[in-house]
């Protein structure tokens, strides 16, 4: 049935086109449930598509599908190149925006007015379309352009948390600027390349600056890889570039922040490896140039410094973005030792963290369904009054943790062992462990105010939270308990992913 | 011209992307950002234009269907990057819409545009919550205090 519409074959650019014109479409659907339906629905199809994408790949012989748009050969036309990563990646953002969608609509309700529905769920959908586009293209001057479609549209989406904090406005403005910045940068360095190079396309690109005499010392070719690296730092909210993140994900609508922790600044570590290790190649990027070093430090530092800042917060979402940027110190951390067990750690890292903190930002949103806040102070005691949403808070900061039989443990696991093996990168394994002591500390004063105080004022009269909320909460907690207990289906992708990044072709 | 000055757009360039970074860092008025930022973008535009160029190449366009007579052999400058930016335009334009609405809505909601004194004003909200913060605190340890006396 599904080949009669030709569906199997185009999948890549469906991922695309669905949310796109789907998301577009939603404006129309009228002021009550209709939009969160419609979205709830293109999200559906998009995961199931990205679903079949995934059996595609695992199938397709030579390991990759590459997909060229209208029929143009890839040297003037887009590719769309789909490999284990990518496939992984999407996978990961339309699961992550189909039970995010489900989550949406009660926390929605009341944080945004009825009448911007149709809007809201609009622009969500259409970032979620941005966000799958960076992942599937192969063609570098389209990942600027649908990095800019889920840019704006996110900017959107934070100014929407302004009815409940004015501040919301000023965060996206902030993040407006300085992400702009960091586009341009890109841009910038796309255009550098395709001065070397003549074109637009990875792989070609890949090859043609493999066959460079002397790359090492080719002025435009070095200038290129600092301005994508910078555009990349300030994208991906890499430790000091990070300024941007604590606030915006803290004053935007609680749906949003659980959508974006799990997808936005994933899908900018997805461009780094593509950059960084198909483009560049890891000769380049890791062995001429010290990008390991300067990732790696910049990465543990972060992972130190906002440990610390987040065990200081009490603003529950605060405290969970401060948390976010010393989780993407892992992810980094671990590409940039370059080798197979820490790109894999940093590739399954990307999968578990989106599950873990996705479902802690619902578990906050949650509670600022019924409280209207999420402070240390109003949570005493809602250990008894909200069970299953505080329940899910503590067992998602034990994957934090990396705690035994949950998914950061795998994740940890293979990252100190990708630390140990790389030569004189020990003290990332150090860092590692410190950091996972700082989890510990602001996961446990989350627990001692839920389940060791009394609450107070209202706390002392909410019930749990809904079923709409709660659910999709603990399908992300659930599957990052699962992936830690069963973690043969995410360790092998992101092996293979690995291994194909540090191959030099995806 | 030859040598740095031959190629004086890349410097044009570099400029206006210096004078625009500077604005978008140092002016506190958010209007005077967004310009900024616009200068930024602009001058990556002068980039992308600059490096299409080929020498002695012309317009890319196919003489003989405009006058019937002559057809133009001659090198043509590399279209590609000008289709580029012309998408890299549209997403400025776009940016700087949702800049200026967010600009609007913000004089709305803080009743000024000053970046240092929207700062101000939410570091005053802050000291507020604080404050209100405390003053639940102190009651706490008045009603611990009585609760220990009562056990006394």
């Amino acid at each position: 049935m599904l080949d009669a519409f030709e569906l199997v074959p185009n999948l890549p650019v469906l991922v695309v086109t669905t949310p796109l014109i789907g998301g577009v479409l939603t404006i129309a659907m009228g002021r009550g449930k209709g939009p969160w339906a419609w979205a709830t629905l293109i999200t559906g199809v998009v995961f199931y598509f990205t679903v079949l994408l995934m059996q595609q790949v695992l199938a397709a012989k030579t390991g990759y599908i590459s997909y060229e748009l209208g029929n143009w050969p890839r040297q003037w036309g887009i590719e769309y190149r789909v490999d284990a990563l990518n496939a992984f990646i999407l996978l990961t953002v339309a699961g992550v925006g189909f039970v995010t969608t489900l989550y949406a609509q009660k926390s929605v309700e009341k944080e945004i007015p009825q009448d911007r529905h149709n809007f809201f769920y609009a622009v969500w959908v259409l970032a979620i379309c941005g966000l799958l586009g960076i992942t599937v293209t192969g063609d570098a001057f389209n990942v600027y352009v649908l990095l800019e479609i889920s840019s704006l549209t996110v900017y959107a989406l934070i100014a929407m948390g302004k009815d409940m904090n004015r501040q919301a406005l000023t965060a996206s403005l902030r993040y407006l600027i300085l992400g702009s910045v960091g586009a341009s940068f890109i841009l910038l360095g796309i255009g550098y390349l395709m001065m070397v190079t003549g074109t637009l396309n990875m792989e070609d690109m890949h090859d043609r600056l493999a066959a460079l005499p002397d790359i090492v010392h080719h002025r435009t070719v070095l200038v290129a890889f600092a301005f994508l690296l910078c555009g990349l730092g300030l994208k991906m909210a890499l430790f000091p570039l990070h300024m941007w993140l604590p606030k915006a994900y803290t004053y935007a609508p609680s749906a949003v922040s659980a959508l974006l922790s799990a997808t936005a600044t994933k899908v900018g570590i997805y461009m780094a490896f593509r950059f960084l290790f198909t483009i560049f190649g890891v000769g380049f990027s890791f062995v001429a140039m010290p990008a390991n070093l300067v990732l790696s430090v910049a990465a543990c530092a972060g992972i130190l410094v906002t440990g610390v800042t987040a065990v200081r917060q009490t603003n529950l979402k605060r405290m969970l973005a401060y948390s976010s940027v010393g989780q993407l110190g892992y992810i980094v951390a671990g590409f940039s030792l370059a080798n197979v067990h820490g790109v894999a750690g940093s590739v399954v890292h990307i999968f578990n963290h989106a599950m873990m903190k996705g479902g802690m930002f619902m578990a906050a949103g949650a509670i600022m369904y019924r409280l209207g806040r999420c402070d240390l102070r109003s949570i005493r005691g809602l250990g008894k009054r909200m069970p299953l949403t505080m329940a899910a808070f503590v067992a998602g900061g034990l994957g934090l943790v990396g705690f035994p039989l949950t998914a950061g443990f795998i994740s940890k696991w293979y990252l100190v062992q990708g630390a140990l093996e790389a030569p004189h990168m020990w003290p990332v394994a150090a860092v590692v462990l410190v950091g996972s002591l700082l989890a510990v500390a602001y996961t446990w004063r989350v627990v001692e105010a839920a389940y060791f105080q009394e609450p107070e004022g209202e706390s002392a009269l909410v019930t749990e939270a809904p079923l709409s909320m709660v659910a999709p909460m603990w399908i992300l907690i659930g599957a990052s308990v699962y992936f830690g207990v069963s973690a043969t289906f995410t360790g092998e992708i992101s092996m293979r992913a690995a291994k194909s990044l540090l191959g030099g072709a995806p | 011209m030859t040598g740095a000055l031959g190629i004086y757009n890349y410097w044009i360039y570099v400029v206006l992307m210096m004078i625009g970074l500077y604005g978008v860092i140092a002016k506190p008025n958010l209007i005077k950002q967004a310009i900024a930022l616009g200068l930024f973008q602009t001058g990556i535009f002068l980039y992308y234009i600059s490096m299409a160029v080929v020498d002695g190449g012309t317009a890319p366009v196919w003489t003989t269907i405009l006058d019937g007579a002559q057809k133009y052999e001659g090198p043509y400058d590399n279209p590609l990057p000008h289709v580029l930016i012309l998408t890299a335009i549209v997403v400025s334009v776009s940016v700087l819409a949702v800049a200026l609405a967010l600009i609007i809505n913000i004089k709305r909601a803080y009743g000024t545009i000053e970046y240092d004194e929207i700062e101000a004003m939410d570091q005053a909200d802050k000291r507020a919550d604080y404050l209100r913060g405390q003053v639940t605190d102190a009651a706490d340890d008045v009603e611990h205090k009585q609760e220990g006396h009562h056990h006394a």
